[in-house]
């Protein structure tokens, strides 16, 4: 797979600061998470990819253009939708995002249909014309994915996209982010500090800690693992069970109440299990995946004193 | 034409040439300002004086509406360097108080509002969106200064016939040259102050200040230094003089275009004034490249 971003020892300075030290590294991800504490230096990233700011030394690449020599080529390929509030005073949102459309090249008519189109599918169509100051917190972030997304990009840079919205308005951002997804042409940079947005979202994890790459990891990959990792609550379990358990292969600790954790091998489903519980009259109450990965993940590359990947 | 799509679609079509993007800001823009009552009556009003200098050429070249007016006489008034000059000044004056109005509304409500980094994630850089903003006002003012100014000398030299047109070139080249050295020079100073300052009226009224404050200032400094270094100050004075420079026009007292006189006891030297324009220039043009980023540096 081409790697959308490559970093060559990027590093940025601003002044006598140095926030992005020398990061190395390639990212073929669908949609790969950014993640990081306050000053971490994600926006940095993000910023010194759209060309916002220059990088001191190193460079990056985007779809194997480089971002200092081939700028203009490299916006072309690129949707951001910033993390603050951002629009064109006194437009109606649908003159706005067909605007920003035609700025990234499209014909009049072309932007102007898009734009539409672009305003139903983030769920505004009946407020496509209304004026986008009197929009609310919500409805602005859904035009500002419209216009990140109207001119068809080839790689989306979404900022904090949950930033201020309610848990319904939430639940669509994350289902419209998905839908993008999952359709292939576009790839993904979401910055978040909620981990739970970047767990639904991304299936890769880049974290930053201090200017550099603390971790990075496949979370597709993870959750694959984890779903041999299974915590059950019994009734009526009894060394028959335990027993049986282990024949079947797998590793097991158990706990007060009930209570056991279990590796499951490969080629053993959870059906086998439930089977071999019935055959020993024996209740499995609840049966959870191994959760919060990501927040181990996040938690592990905060603790290493320079992390790496 | 299908506007309802319920899942993302990418865009495959053809796309527009990149150098003619900037041209899209204008066109937003105007189709705002066509909005504004208030625009329409200005610049219709603006007009008022090209429509009379026109008037005033045509009687000069007909004798029966000549006699009409002043029986005895042949000519109304002389259309030379001097009369092209005073349509400049009237024009130039309309054309900054449209910079005023117009000028601050081109930056400033997109910084207010955090817009820049949306324009400029795109194939569109820097300087085209300067150029765009800018052309807006380029456009309105070319429209009041120097296409009404050719046109006019071009009545004139239909009318006189005899040459008059291939005699007299340097007066065209001095209002196509002089109006562009003016709306440049007001275009990035309306910019540069829309680009510091957020609020809309204040970057108006700065703009008004840059030249009548600056020109008081300017006076004050000769006054008490007993010099006419303080001219430097005094933005109308400077474009004055060379415009009186170009039009080839004697300095006298009193001399120069309306709005825009300098007079021979102030003069200071023509490579001073276009050293001061300059700087002045070079001074807006750095105060954009400090504004128009896509992202603020905190240093």
């Amino acid at each position: 797979m081409q790697p959308v971003i490559e970093l060559d020892n990027l590093e940025v300075r601003f002044g006598e600061r140095t926030i992005l030290k020398k990061l190395n590294g390639s990212f073929a991800g669908r949609a790969i998470g950014l993640l990081g504490p306050n000053g971490a230096g994600k926006s940095t990233l993000i910023n010194t990819l759209l060309g916002f700011h220059q990088p001191s030394t190193g460079t990056a690449r985007i779809f194997g253009k480089d971002i200092r020599a081939e700028a203009h080529a490299v916006r072309g390929l690129l949707g951001y939708m910033p993390e603050n509030d951002s629009f064109v005073a006194g437009m109606t949102g649908v003159h706005f995002v067909r605007l920003m459309a035609e700025l990234s090249g499209l014909p009049p008519e072309a932007a102007m249909e898009r734009a539409h189109e672009a305003f139903f599918w983030v769920g505004l169509g009946e407020a496509r014309y209304r004026k986008l100051g009197t929009y609310s917190l919500g409805m602005k972030q859904m035009a500002k994915l419209a216009q990140a997304i109207v001119h068809g990009p080839k790689l989306l840079f979404l900022d904090e996209p949950t930033n201020g919205l309610d848990p319904p308005a939430r639940a669509r951002m994350i289902q419209l982010i998905q839908e993008i997804r999952d359709h292939g042409d576009l790839r993904l940079i979401v910055s978040s500090h909620l981990l739970r947005d970047v767990d639904e979202c991304c299936d890769e994890v880049l974290i930053l800690k201090d200017g550099r790459i603390a971790a990075f990891c496949n979370l597709e990959e993870e959750r694959r693992a984890n779903r041999k990792f299974l915590e059950i609550e019994t009734r009526g379990a009894n060394g028959a069970f335990s027993s049986a358990i282990e024949r079947l292969g797998c590793e097991a600790a158990y706990f007060p109440n009930g209570r056991m954790k279990l590796v499951m091998p490969d080629g053993v489903a959870i059906r086998q299990l439930y089977a071999l519980a019935a055959d020993q009259n024996v209740q499995i109450r609840r049966l959870n995946h191994k959760r919060d990965s990501l927040e181990d993940i996040f938690l592990k590359a905060m603790e290493a004193p320079h992390g790496g990947v | 034409m299908a506007v309802y799509k319920q899942s993302y679609r990418g865009y495959d079509g053809p796309l527009t040439p990149t150098w003619s993007r900037f041209l899209i800001l204008p066109r937003y823009a105007f189709e705002e300002m066509r909005r504004s009552r208030f625009f329409t009556i200005f610049y219709l009003v603006s007009m008022a004086a090209p429509l009379i200098f026109g008037l005033t050429i045509y009687v000069e070249h007909n004798l029966t509406v000549l006699k009409m007016l002043q029986p005895g006489r042949n000519s109304l008034i002389a259309i030379d360097a001097h009369y092209f000059l005073n349509l400049l000044g009237w024009q130039s004056m309309m054309a900054f108080f449209l910079a005023a109005f117009v000028g601050p509304g081109q930056i400033s409500p997109d910084l207010a509002n955090n817009a820049l980094p949306l324009y400029l994630a795109r194939p569109f850089s820097r300087a085209e969106y300067v150029a765009g903003k800018m052309s807006v006002l380029l456009i309105l003012m070319s429209i009041m200064t120097w296409i009404p100014g050719l046109l006019l000398f071009g009545l004139q030299g239909y009318l006189e016939g005899g040459g008059w047109t291939g005699k007299n070139l340097q007066i065209a080249s001095a209002i196509f040259l002089g109006a562009w050295i003016w709306i440049l020079l007001i275009s990035l100073l309306a910019l540069a102050l829309s680009a510091w300052v957020k609020w809309k009226p204040m970057a108006g009224a700065l703009l008004f200040g840059v030249f009548f404050v600056a020109a008081g200032f300017g006076g004050a400094i000769n006054g008490i230094l007993r010099t006419h270094w303080g001219q430097l100050l005094n933005i109308s004075h400077l474009i004055g003089r060379v415009w009186v420079s170009m039009f080839d026009q004697p300095m006298q007292r009193g001399s120069g275009a309306v709005f825009f006189r300098v007079g021979r006891y102030e003069e200071i030297p023509i490579w001073c004034c276009w050293a001061a324009l300059l700087a002045i220039c070079g001074l807006c043009l750095y105060m954009l490249e400090r504004k128009i980023r896509g992202a603020e540096v905190v240093r």
